[in-house]
């Protein structure tokens, strides 16, 4: 493969020159980064830098959308996700957490169990087997084991964001992207689910996009800095918040300068 | 203009009129219409009802199939087989639109895009508003010879005749309906799924159509009820001849064409036509019922 020389070796994915645009609007250009095999990489960046595209390109959730275009290349475990004929099975190794829960219309454990049951999994066991170990990693199990029939959608605000972790979880992803997982929970729910992805950095990696500066200073490993559709900065977190950046405008940001 | 003056406060200036008067207009408007709802309904009612109250017996009614009033010896006036008539042709209109609607509705709501999606959507709304009479015209002139040829039958007007007739009529608002209820489901629903790796039709049947059901079910209900209210294409498909049909080649005779048909012929206050009443009185009953059982539905999910 040509492209191997390119990719760097350990990568989980890597990412070169990658555009996005929606009609004729940039929304990110020139984007070259590698994130390692499990690794808690944060994103951060202020509104419309590009963070929620980038994460759409990285399961190729631009195919739905026609006006979303795609440039460059982005390498999955090694291979180019450009070309895929089955874009359904890169998305069933990447779980997605969206910034407000998303409780599907169906009972808790409905909503654990569709995605073992998209990949055909039908045995009631082992779909229980699933179902307890994923809300339990997701730090649920305890709030909704005696409920696992009443609908998602009526649970609060941080146990849906907990049930949309557990699904995400469901699908045994390789990668996790969280996209500014905390806007609608309340700081002690985030707390539990910033100890929840620090327990599952040693079995996948995780994409942490957020707009709390320090949510990502407590948890990522690397962090990358976007600004206005490019990305600014990638480095060790620590190095962003003790100074040690290429760029001023990084510092200006973590300080809270603008923003 | 002086601001600080406080008898402002008091005065009636003109747009404080206009207002009064447009919530006035309004107010008629909207209270007119369950006045005549309520009007019709007493009307309806009185002229029924001296049938109700002397020779009307339930069981000779709704369980006789004998529609002979004009008999000059012993008029009789049982509804069965007319009842029949209606369901039957009702019930293969639904076999007909049902599929339709819901496959052009999940291909509008989900698939289409763009122009093709605006087109589509000009032209179900334009399908639903030819008139009655023309699908009853073309059940008449062009399904008639296509059955008698295709299936050997003596007669083409029947009750597989006016149930695609009928279920071609009423798929088009069926569609909007079942549409606007996919539509209704929130995108943030298919971005989870699509996230999981669920294919398009995963994505549907096991996301959007779940969540969508009650509008889906309201929809068909909207359409059972077309069905029992429609007249003038019933009545020149079906056959109209009283019969309770044992296959779909029988004609048969619905309760509204019944109504159209013989209105006109009998004398006003007479046992016959205070019987069309009383059958008038029973359709309004039952579309009442299932428009409001739809409506309520349709209602469900919006509340949600």
């Amino acid at each position: 493969m040509v492209n191997a020389v390119t990719t760097g070796a350990d990568a989980k994915v890597s990412v070169r020159n990658l555009e996005i645009a929606y009609g004729d609007a940039t929304a990110l250009s020139g984007v070259d980064l590698d994130i390692r095999e499990n690794e808690i990489f944060g994103v951060i960046g202020p509104a419309n830098a590009g963070k929620t595209s980038f994460l759409k390109a990285l399961n190729r959730m631009d195919m739905f959308n026609p006006e979303m275009k795609v440039g460059g290349d982005i390498h999955f475990s090694g291979r180019n996700t450009r070309g895929l004929r089955n874009v359904y099975a890169l998305r069933r190794r990447i779980g997605v957490v969206f910034p407000l829960p998303v409780g599907l219309p169906m009972n808790v454990y409905d909503n654990v169990a569709l995605a073992p049951r998209l990949g055909g999994q039908r045995n009631r066991a082992e779909l229980d087997v699933i179902v307890e170990r994923c809300l339990r990693r997701a730090a649920l199990w305890d709030e909704v084991k005696d409920r696992l029939d009443t609908l998602g959608s009526l649970l609060s605000g941080g146990q849906q964001q907990r049930l949309t972790i557990a699904r995400a979880l469901s699908q045994q992803p390789e990668v996790l992207m969280l996209d500014e997982f905390s806007i609608a929970v309340d700081p002690v729910t985030t707390m539990r689910i910033e100890d929840v992805l620090k327990q599952l950095r040693e079995e996948m990696t995780i994409i942490l996009v957020t707009n709390l500066v320090q949510q990502a200073r407590r948890l990522a490993d690397r962090t990358a800095f976007f600004l206005d559709g490019r990305c600014v900065e990638i480095g060790v977190t620590e190095d962003l918040f003790t100074g040690e950046v290429r760029d001023q405008r990084t510092r200006d940001y973590v300080e809270g300068r603008f923003g | 203009m002086s601001r600080s003056s406080v008898t402002d406060f008091d005065r009636r200036n003109r747009d404080w009129y206009i207002d009064r008067l447009v919530q006035a207009v309004v107010f008629i408007g909207g209270i007119s219409a369950i006045v005549f709802i309520i009007g019709i309904f007493v009307f309806i009612t009185r002229e029924g009802f001296s049938f109700i109250a002397t020779e009307f017996d339930v069981s000779g009614f709704f369980l006789s199939q004998n529609w002979r009033p004009t008999s000059e010896s012993n008029p009789t006036y049982g509804i069965l087989a007319l009842v029949a008539g209606t369901a039957s042709v009702t019930g293969l209109a639904m076999l007909v639109a049902i599929p339709f609607s819901l496959g052009a509705a999940i291909f509008i709501a989900e698939f289409a895009t763009g122009r093709v999606r605006e087109v589509l959507k000009i032209l179900v709304e334009l399908l639903a508003a030819i008139p009655s009479v023309v699908w009853g015209f073309i059940g008449l002139s062009i399904m008639n010879p296509l059955i008698i040829e295709w299936f050997n039958v003596p007669v083409g007007l029947n009750v597989l005749n006016a149930g695609i007739i009928l279920g071609l009529m009423a798929a088009p608002i069926m569609t909007s309906i079942a549409e606007d209820a996919l539509k209704a489901v929130p995108d943030r629903y298919r971005e989870a799924a699509e996230a999981m790796g669920a294919t398009r039709w995963q994505v549907i049947a096991k996301v959007v159509l779940p969540a969508a059901k009650n509008g889906l079910l309201g929809a068909v209900l909207l359409g059972v009820g077309r069905g029992f209210g429609e007249t003038m294409a019933v009545l020149m498909a079906t056959g109209h001849s009283v019969n309770i049909p044992t296959s779909i080649f029988d004609s048969v005779r619905a309760l509204t064409a019944t109504i159209a048909a013989e209105l006109g012929e009998t004398a006003v206050g007479s046992p016959h036509y205070q019987a069309l009443f009383t059958i008038g009185i029973f359709l309004f009953a039952i579309t009442f019922v299932i428009n409001l059982t739809a409506d309520l539905i349709v209602r469900g999910i919006r509340n949600k």
